[in-house]
């Protein structure tokens, strides 16, 4: 039902699409005439579209078996076909899959992507964090640069698809599900305005405390006693807010019943808050320890929102809240020290496979602002060596996040009627010494290149 | 003895709070239970073992299968098939296991209390040496990773910084049981943006320090030689009786004259191509040689002038973007220098990042394809011969220090983990070990924690003394996008 109303209400977008496809298509047939002898010259940064066949390779499907010798179709934008000795459609572009693995491209639910080119001393390149405490309005897919050098450098690792979160304040802003391709954000989103980030209020006690939550605290507590009642000062801060936009929607529809009533004056931030308000799209927390994160499952439970976990090192100790209130996490701590002295070495790595045996759904990101964020693999791989599954790491990287993300019906595993965002590999796609061979995103063959390739090969022969 | 010993640091690795009463307690736990792993409970009164039927990467001498070492006083006695145990020799089953020297980190703040000494743009007095921290949980946690030796060094905060100490990580030992004896003195230089101090603006009542730019940075490095090559003038004049007035003894020029001797090695923060080529001019100029490029991120750009001057570089395999200077790096930079005949080592400059070299070494197999062993030596015997440490760690060679590592799959597999690390054949980290002590030290925690003094408020105890998070150090180049000075 779900999926027929999508297609009613698209269908003229998919219309579109697939003709503007063909057209692409039409014309980068004639720029293969033209520069046939130009090796990659028909390829512009956005890669080609086309229907390409992988044949003959390890299919890693991820949702369902993994398929020593098959074939996948991209066709359309979509993954037309997988399986062994599956119809190749007449003018499909082959790719000899022989020796190679197909998975599903990864997608990394926790990067700031596109909103900071370089962090440290170039202010200009950062729109990260809008000032002020309350930023409900400010939308991620609105500062996400399509150009930024960490977009191509990400991909070539076979990673496709990101969300891309603003940070700073009490509320930051909405962050964005983006392709990782397109000359515009709006080329790259999958969903524009996914999900409110919140920094949770910690407890910040003594010391420097983690996870850089909270707001307006004036420095930290210097007694536990005084640490709790400052974050639950704050949280009331928080409560205060959404209680003020339910006013303010409520007069809002009062005023659209009887005109009589007094016109409530438009206002923003309060505006934007509707769709979390009302459950309808989710709430991305910022949290750590078990009891920020067991403070945010009663936010939420006593708000009825959708939240979601983004941090979550302590998530595995309060699963039963978590469980209880549908609240997913994007884990974001593998390349992370452990808190305390005495906690083990590898209490971090092994949070994964922790919240798998409680039951939490959860999602491995790199937590990264951009350049290191094609580490993702890496990141699933260090929890694949401490406890987590190998099959459950591939997971974590692909189906989990795109269910966290609202978006498995689209992507995060290799089935037919998918988004054709698929990576063809040397190799199992988390170890650090495989290679990408191709790769595409809504079906279009993206070309291997970035600023680093083009510095390497501007320097690699100097002699 | 030796038992006694192991116990003690067990007990170092486990206390949080040094309690007599605890300690005896947990000793007692440990006789009567034992650890799983057998060798340790019937530990001998050496630090001798017999690691039988390991897949040994050497790092010199390719991968070597089923075979044994044997470690004798501290050192690599030998190396082979079938070798037995001699008497009083315990011996480690490694069937299916993976060994490698141990790692070794060219660019570490572990253990240092602080880093950055910054009001003066030369610091070439000052010493790592003294900041040294030896109950730094880092230190454990590196071991976990697989590392053995460090090179720690001063901050970058200066056109000169100060002088570094090379270590072995020996949890549990003394501090003085930490720097390698026989290592050379070293010293940090720096160039680029942390010594023109790029985050600073000026505050009121309160000048900038010079230099503030690339060209007064090496400017300061020229007058600091030119003021070094003075001193010892003035020195050798007293010494050969040409003055009669001994000069003052000077504590930052002494070093620096020791760099002019060839007695010191200059490792020198860099980030962009130019600046490096500076300092390598400024080398010739006074005649000596620069031992490592620190990061080096444009090193690639600059390989060949790089090889001709005999100067190693020590790089972060792929980061790159966090900040200007960084924003050309590649992650082929390990491979083009490599390709130049530079003898290039990775490493971490981070806490946490130090903890898997071992796949920051397994990235430099897939970009530029560099042979496994060349890369596995980019964390092992490349920067011990940047360190000056080559004769006696680095590599699994006969009369070797037994400095070791036995992975669970082979080191640059993301699925492998370390199960023990030896130094000179004294076990440092092991997990089956690290499983026993982590159950303890729950407990341990257990039982404080209902300590009236460590109650909830309103519960019935005292005030409240919870611990502060994290001891947190300066962080010199460890952070990662949080703007530290890296």
């Amino acid at each position: 039902m779900n999926k027929a109303k999508i297609k009613s209400k698209k269908a003229k977008m998919v219309d579109f699409v697939s003709a503007s496809l063909r057209l692409c298509g039409l014309i980068l047939l004639s720029g293969l005439i033209v520069f046939a002898q130009n090796d990659g010259a028909e390829q512009n940064k956005t890669g080609r579209a086309g229907t390409f066949a992988i044949v003959g390779a390890k299919i890693v499907t991820v949702s369902g078996a993994t398929i020593e010798n098959g074939t996948v179709v991209i066709q359309n934008g979509k993954i037309a076909g997988v399986g062994a000795g599956i119809p190749i459609p007449s003018g499909a572009e082959k790719i000899d899959g022989k020796g190679l693995s197909v998975f599903p491209g990864m997608i990394d639910a926790g990067t700031s992507m596109g909103l900071a080119e370089i962090t440290l001393a170039v202010n200009g390149s950062v729109d990260l964090t809008e000032t002020g405490t309350m930023n409900a309005n400010a939308k991620a897919i609105k500062g996400i640069h399509p150009h930024s050098a960490h977009i191509n450098v990400t991909r070539i690792n076979g990673i496709t698809t990101v969300l891309s979160v603003p940070n700073g304040g009490l509320i930051s802003g909405q962050a964005a599900v983006i392709n990782l391709n397109g000359s515009t954000p709006d080329e790259m989103a999958v969903v524009r305005e996914f999900g409110l980030v919140i920094n949770f209020p910690t407890i910040a006690f003594g010391g420097r405390g983690f996870g850089g939550g909270g707001f307006g605290g004036g420095g930290q507590a210097t007694d536990f006693t005084e640490a709790v009642r400052r974050r639950d000062t704050q949280v009331d801060e928080l409560k205060k807010i959404f209680r003020n936009a339910e006013a303010y929607l409520r007069a809002k529809d009062a005023y659209a019943k009887d005109k009589t009533l007094p016109y409530p004056a438009t206002d923003i931030k309060l505006e934007a808050l509707a769709p979390f308000l009302r459950g309808e799209k989710p709430v991305i927390f910022t949290a750590e320890r078990e009891r920020d994160i067991r403070g945010v499952a009663k936010f939420v439970a006593d708000m009825k929102l959708k939240g979601i976990i983004l941090g979550g090192q302590e998530a595995w100790k309060a699963a039963d809240d978590l469980k209880k209130n549908n609240i997913s996490v994007i884990y974001t701590n593998i390349y992370a020290l452990p808190v305390r002295d005495d906690d083990p070495y590898d209490y971090l790595f092994q949070a994964p496979s922790k919240m798998q045996a409680a039951g939490v759904k959860f999602c491995i990101s790199t937590g990264d602002t951009g350049p290191e964020v094609r580490d993702l693999p890496y990141h699933a791989g260090l929890a694949g060596a401490f406890g987590l599954s190998k099959e459950d790491a591939l997971k974590s990287v692909t189906l989990y996040p795109a269910e966290v993300l609202g978006v498995a019906d689209k992507m995060g595993s290799i089935d037919v009627g998918k988004v054709a965002n698929i990576v063809v590999t040397d190799g199992d796609i988390l170890q650090p010494t495989t290679n990408i061979k191709y790769m595409f995103i809504t079906g279009r063959m993206i070309p291997l290149t970035s600023r680093h390739t083009e510095l390497f090969d501007s320097f690699k022969d100097r002699k | 003895m030796r038992k006694a010993i192991v116990f003690l640091l067990l007990i170092a690795i486990t206390s949080i709070l040094p309690t007599f009463a605890l300690a005896q307690a947990k000793i007692d736990v440990l006789v009567k239970n034992g650890t799983p792993n057998t060798w340790f409970k019937d530990s001998v009164a050496n630090n001798d073992v017999l690691i039988k039927n390991a897949t040994v990467m050497t790092a010199v001498k390719g991968t070597l299968e089923n075979t044994d070492i044997l470690i004798q006083n501290g050192k690599i006695a030998k190396i082979g098939k079938g070798l037995t145990a001699p008497a009083g020799v315990r011996t480690i089953d490694a069937t299916g296991k993976y060994v490698t020297p141990g790692i070794i980190d060219c660019h570490s703040h572990s253990m240092l209390d602080a880093i950055n000494e910054g009001a003066f743009s030369v610091t070439s007095m000052t010493r790592t040496r003294d900041m040294l921290n030896p109950t730094d949980i880092t230190i454990y946690r590196a071991l976990a990773g697989g590392v053995t030796s460090a090179n720690l060094l001063h901050g970058s905060a200066n056109s000169i910084g100060g002088q570094n100490t090379t270590v072995k990580f020996k949890w549990g030992h003394p501090v003085e049981d930490y720097p390698i004896p026989d290592a050379p003195p070293g010293i940090k230089f720096a160039m680029g943006e942390n010594v023109r101090q790029t985050t600073q603006s000026p505050q009121p009542g309160r000048a900038l320090r010079y230099p503030r730019t690339r060209q007064g940075t090496i400017e300061t490095d020229r007058d600091a030689f030119l003021r070094a090559r003075d001193y010892k003038q003035a020195w050798d004049d007293f010494k050969a009786g040409k003055t009669k007035v001994q000069p003052r003894k000077d504590l930052e020029l002494e070093p620096i004259v020791e760099i002019l001797e060839g007695k010191r090695l200059v490792h020198a923060h860099s980030y962009r191509s130019d600046e490096m080529l500076n300092l390598l001019l400024l080398a010739d100029e006074f005649g000596f040689r620069v031992a490592t490029l620190q990061h080096g991120l444009e090193a690639y750009k600059i390989a060949p002038e790089i090889a001709k001057h005999g100067t190693g570089v020590s790089i972060f395999t792929d980061s790159w973007g966090y900040k200007l200077e960084a924003y050309d790096a590649i992650p082929w930079n390990a491979y083009i220098l490599w390709k130049n005949g530079v003898v290039v080592s990775i490493n971490s400059d981070s806490d946490e990042r130090m903890r898997r070299l071992n796949l920051d070494a397994a990235k430099v197999e897939k970009y530029g394809g560099v042979p496994e062993q060349d890369a596995l030596q980019m964390i092992t015997l490349n920067p011990a011969k940047q360190l000056g440490i080559d004769k006696r760690t680095g590599s699994i060679e006969v009369g070797k220090d037994g400095d070791i590592v036995i992975w669970t799959a082979h080191p640059f597999s993301v699925y492998s983990r370390v199960e023990t690390t030896m130094i000179e054949g004294e076990v440092f980290f092991d997990r089956a070990m690290d499983s026993q002590m982590r159950l303890d030290t729950a407990n341990e925690r257990e039982t404080l924690e209902k300590l009236d003094v460590n109650r909830a408020p309103g519960t019935g105890g005292g005030p409240p003394r919870i611990p502060a998070e994290k001891r947190r150090g300066e962080r010199d180049e460890a952070e990662y996008g949080d703007g530290g000075n890296r």
